[in-house]
């Protein structure tokens, strides 16, 4: 099979620029810690409410971790609980949310925090809130009706 | 049997059966377009749906009959021809089998359809339990998908005809690739039909109570990916194998675009979890690894770049074309099927670059659900694809209807492209600006409480309702157009355009044949990328989920 020189050249060039490309973000992910977020943690979605720390949704100071607060959510059709929530400019936060029913998009527009919430799992993400604002919190994956009225709101604060 | 494959024309007998397909993919833009126009309206905020009618039902209609229905009855009708074109007549066994597929994946979608419009299934077209739809949705589209199957294997019988008739010959690249297309499908609907058939049908019926959620969106999306590769190999079919004729050029290279086909079924399939990037109970090492065996249908990709534009460039110098850019301006503008196809493949340079994004693993997070998606695959699906296909049906329909395709009707077919492609550039240009400030896809309009940040994307939604509404516009041309196709244009005869290899000494080489290989080397790639995960999701598994109604009832 024959294949043009200049061909060639394109697909070496191409190639090259994949495996750089691939490797940039490998070392990213797996070295720099940016995974995007996959939490392996299960919960029974009938026992939400009565288990930590989805008993005590909101802002919880931690001690001891690698991050200042947990940040706690819990999803359902059509409502995230915390409503609204303040948190000090400059916190890292890890955020731990769950659905008690369908599936939901948990994203804070205008930050990088977007993840999938699903009945039995939990999902998390750590991040820092360094810029002051009101954030909004949106669902973006259909649940139903009410869809696009989920939402919730991050104050970060001096 | 030389006097069958280079037959000119398709035998009227399959000439019907692929019209009967082009009708109801027409009548699903008609419907689909329709419910396309209402959603960006709605999202405008300045237009309400009346009778009580709901958006995400809307929004579920245009998803089904564009992306499903419009689809893949276009496929399997412009395939079934191909083949019939360039492998020769289907034998009345396989075309009785391509009725009966015909059949039944109609008789499925007017069985999900009529569930959708009962107000029992507003769970859009990806079905994500645990949304419950009525039983009778998950069993129509069970039947989109065995119709499909059958459709498909009346191909692979004249095929097989062709490869014993003409042993240790090349198949005709056309049929070859068709064949590709269809293997690929019949093996990614393998995991929808699971989670259908296994989950979801037992689950709505009430003979189960709860379903494991994970696992369905894991098969759901095992077929989700190289469902959207089933849409674009046709139109690369067209613009490999096609265009070259059309314009009057060659084919740079038949075994290039032979190997490049082969590298599209082994490394479409083993990649769903990119869909899946923010999800809980995924491992990220698993995800990453199929972000890489994403990646590698970027090799493809640049050789069929490549190969078209080296064809153009060499079209365009023998008609003595100088300069660096020169060939450009001497290709037939005024061809509706060269112009129309052209511009949904030079949308395809934006959309790739997007789809990289997209499949970026971490970078994922930052557009995830978010309408850049949606604008994003309205320009490959939505533009690439679908420009594609309507650049075939102007030649393959009175091709069939035995009609020619007049001056005026090719240069409405141009303006249509253009209005296409403007409306697009509004609507998908608004989606993705929209998209990198947080904006929600599959939403109604909200103003979230009067959010600031809702605020300041509101105004791309209103020009994704302008976007939409010339995109409507180039549906009723379009339309225009297919009806005239049908039955207005003049009798005639229409080529049915097959290009040929600029070198037709080389054959192809025959392992390009061996099945054997090629779905053995796609079973050892699916099972690397998902068995342990796979096992992992299952032993790992939460309390499964009862199924809700989370919206109105009429």
């Amino acid at each position: 099979m024959h294949m043009h020189k200049f061909e060639k050249i394109w697909l070496i060039f191409g190639i090259g620029a994949l495996v750089v490309f691939l490797s940039v973000v490998g070392v990213s992910a797996f070295y720099l810690g940016n995974k995007p977020p996959s939490c392996l943690t299960t919960i029974d979605p009938k026992k939400v409410d009565t288990q930590a720390p989805f008993d005590k949704p909101g802002l919880n100071k931690v001690e001891g971790k690698e991050w200042d607060y947990e940040l706690v959510y819990v999803a359902s059709a059509f409502f995230y609980n915390p409503g609204e929530v303040e948190v000090p400019l400059g916190a890292k936060v890890k955020v731990i949310a769950t659905t008690k029913d369908v599936v939901h998009g948990f994203q804070v527009a205008g930050t990088n925090i977007n993840m999938m919430l699903e009945p039995g799992y939990v999902n998390e993400i750590v991040t820092t809130f360094d810029k002051e604002g009101e954030y909004l919190v949106v669902c973006n994956e259909y649940c139903g009706t009410g869809h696009h009225l989920m939402s919730s709101k991050i104050k970060v604060v001096k | 049997m030389s006097s069958q494959t280079t037959k000119l024309k398709v035998d009227p007998r399959d000439g019907k059966l692929a019209m009967a397909h082009f009708y109801v993919a027409f009548i699903a833009l008609a419907l689909g377009g329709l419910m396309g126009l209402l959603q960006t309206l709605v999202r405008s905020g300045k237009f309400e749906l009346p009778w009580g009618i709901d958006y995400y039902q809307v929004l579920t209609v245009h998803g089904v009959l564009m992306g499903l229905v419009l689809t893949t009855f276009f496929i399997m009708g412009f395939q079934y021809a191909a083949i019939s074109r360039t492998a020769g007549t289907h034998s009345p066994a396989a075309r009785r089998i391509g009725w009966i597929g015909f059949w039944v994946m109609t008789i499925g979608t007017i069985m999900a359809a009529t569930m959708v419009l009962l107000k029992e299934a507003s769970v859009l077209y990806t079905f994500y339990a645990p949304l419950k739809a009525h039983w009778i949705f998950y069993l129509g589209m069970t039947f989109v998908v065995v119709g499909s199957w059958l459709d498909g294997a009346a191909q692979i019988m004249t095929y097989a005809r062709w490869r014993k008739e003409n042993p240790g010959k090349p198949s005709p690249l056309l049929s070859f690739m068709a064949i590709i297309n269809t293997v690929m499908w019949i093996v990614a609907t393998l995991g929808v039909a699971s989670t259908v058939l296994f989950q979801l049908l037992p689950w709505s019926l009430g003979l189960v109570d709860t379903v494991d959620v994970l696992v369905s969106r894991t098969l759901f999306w095992y077929f989700g990916h190289p469902l959207v590769y089933f849409w674009l190999l046709p139109a690369y079919m067209c613009w490999y194998a096609i265009i070259p004729k059309i314009i009057g050029g060659k084919i740079f290279s038949d075994s290039l675009a032979r190997l490049s086909f082969i590298l599209f079924l082994l490394f479409s399939i083993p990649v769903g979890f990119h869909h899946q990037l923010t999800e809980p109970g995924i491992d990220p090492a698993w995800k990453f690894l199929q972000v890489v065996l994403t990646f590698m249908v970027i090799i493809p990709s640049l050789m069929t770049a490549f190969s078209l534009f080296a064809t153009f460039e060499r079209y365009g110098r023998s008609k003595g074309a100088t300069g660096l850019f020169g060939w450009f301006k001497v290709l037939p503008w005024k061809d509706a099927r060269f112009t129309v196809p052209f511009i949904g493949m030079a949308s395809f340079i934006p959309a790739g670059a997007g789809g990289i994004i997209n499949a970026s693993n971490q970078m994922n997070q930052v557009v995830h659900n978010t309408i850049w998606v949606t604008g994003h695959f309205h320009l490959t699906a939505a533009t690439s694809v679908v420009l594609t296909f309507f650049g075939i049906t102007f030649w393959l329909v009175p091709h069939l209807t035995g009609r020619k395709l007049t001056k005026a009707m090719n240069k409405l077919a141009i303006i249509q492209g253009w209005v296409w492609f403007i409306g697009m550039a509004f609507m998908s240009g608004a989606m993705h600006f929209q998209g990198l400030l947080g904006g929600p896809r599959r939403s109604a309009f909200s103003t979230y409480g009067d959010s600031a940040q809702a605020a300041e994307w509101i105004p791309y939604q209103i020009a994704q309702a302008v976007g939409g509404s010339i995109l409507f516009l180039g549906i009723i041309l379009m339309l225009i157009i297919f009806v005239n196709l049908a039955f207005f244009a003049p009798k005639g005869e229409e080529e049915f355009p097959v290009g040929e290899a600029e070198n037709l000494e080389e054959k192809a080489p025959m392992i390009f044949e061996n099945w054997k290989l090629w779905l053995g080397i796609t079973a050892l790639l699916i099972l690397f990328a998902y068995t342990i995960p796979f096992i992992d999701i299952i032993q790992n598994a939460p309390p499964g989920s009862p199924g809700f109604k989370t919206w109105g009832s009429w």
